[in-house]
């Protein structure tokens, strides 16, 4: 395969060689795609390697013009490719799951039962757990929008990959960490301000 | 919401390491192959680009992509050679 820089890939795949750069790329998208989804991907995986390049070669095409040049092309192009991969292999991997389920039927104020599961705790430790999560809990209630607890609920409760929670959400993954991170503010902000630091939540679970 | 033990200390540790400064998944993503490059010829991006390397380190999705990336270059340059 023919050794291009940025700029050839660029003038080739705008130019009359466009048809033999598009080949070139997406054999590298491919073999690329191989390598990293061999580890995470059961089975055969030619047939959606080859879906997937052919996606994110589209993408990449489309977004030519956006390409500054930081890195080297290929680099940039597989990054897409990557991402055109692991979106939709999140998305199968948990089509079956609903958000709901991972959520709390109706915890209610009561969350004693799920919170006991530390019997080597000592009573004196086990107060002082129950003191903070109520705590936590009820600056959680005060602070934070539905969709902030629903969010952090699945992803951090349920596992649920944030991109696909956000799809889930009618929102996207980058806009969805910002609102996780406002959250993740405002409970530090809060916590602190009920003289409740993050090393002494972790302390007092330390031994869970 | 409902906590347990093990939320409650992913949380902890998630508000612990939080600061007012982190860029988002656009921003990593922008500079992501930047960072890889970086870390195959050997230097040290988490130093030269610090709010990506938190990024990287705190979302578990970009982190699984930056991953990948490292080994779909690294995979994809061996062979040329
Ligand atoms: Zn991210």
């Amino acid at each position: 395969m023919s050794e291009r820089t940025n700029q050839e890939w660029l003038d080739d795949l705008q130019g009359s060689n466009k048809d033999e750069a598009i080949t070139d790329l997406r054999d590298i998208l491919i073999r690329g795609l191989q390598y990293s989804l061999s580890t995470h991907t059961r089975g055969d995986i030619e047939l959606l390697v080859e879906d997937f390049a052919q996606d994110a070669l589209i993408k990449i095409l489309d977004k030519l013009d956006t390409f500054r040049g930081e890195s080297k092309l290929t680099t940039w192009a597989q990054k897409i490719a990557i991402r055109v991969a692991y979106t939709e292999l999140r998305r199968k991997r948990w089509q079956d799951v609903a958000m709901e389920d991972l959520l709390p039927e109706d915890s209610g104020p009561d969350f004693t039962p799920a919170f006991l599961t530390d019997p080597q705790a000592t009573p004196e430790q086990q107060i002082n757990q129950r003191m903070i999560v109520e705590t936590v809990m009820q600056t959680i209630e005060e602070n934070l929008t539905d969709r902030q607890k629903t969010a952090m609920q699945a992803i951090m409760g349920g596992g649920m990959p944030l991109e696909v929670a956000a799809e889930r959400m009618g929102t996207n993954r980058n806009a969805l960490y910002k609102m996780i991170h406002d959250a993740r503010k405002r409970l530090k902000r809060e916590l602190l301000a009920k003289g409740l630091s993050t090393d002494d939540i972790l302390a007092a679970f330390d031994s869970a | 919401m409902e906590l347990n033990v093990e939320i409650l200390k992913k949380m902890a540790r998630a508000i612990a390491t939080t600061t007012d400064k982190e860029i988002g998944c656009d921003d990593c993503f922008e500079f992501v192959d930047i960072f890889v490059e970086s870390q195959l010829q050997g230097k040290n991006p988490a130093e030269a680009m610090p709010l990506v390397e938190a990024h990287l380190n705190r979302c578990a999705n970009c982190h699984e992509e930056f991953e990948a990336l490292l080994v779909a270059i690294k995979a994809t340059t061996d062979n040329n050679h």
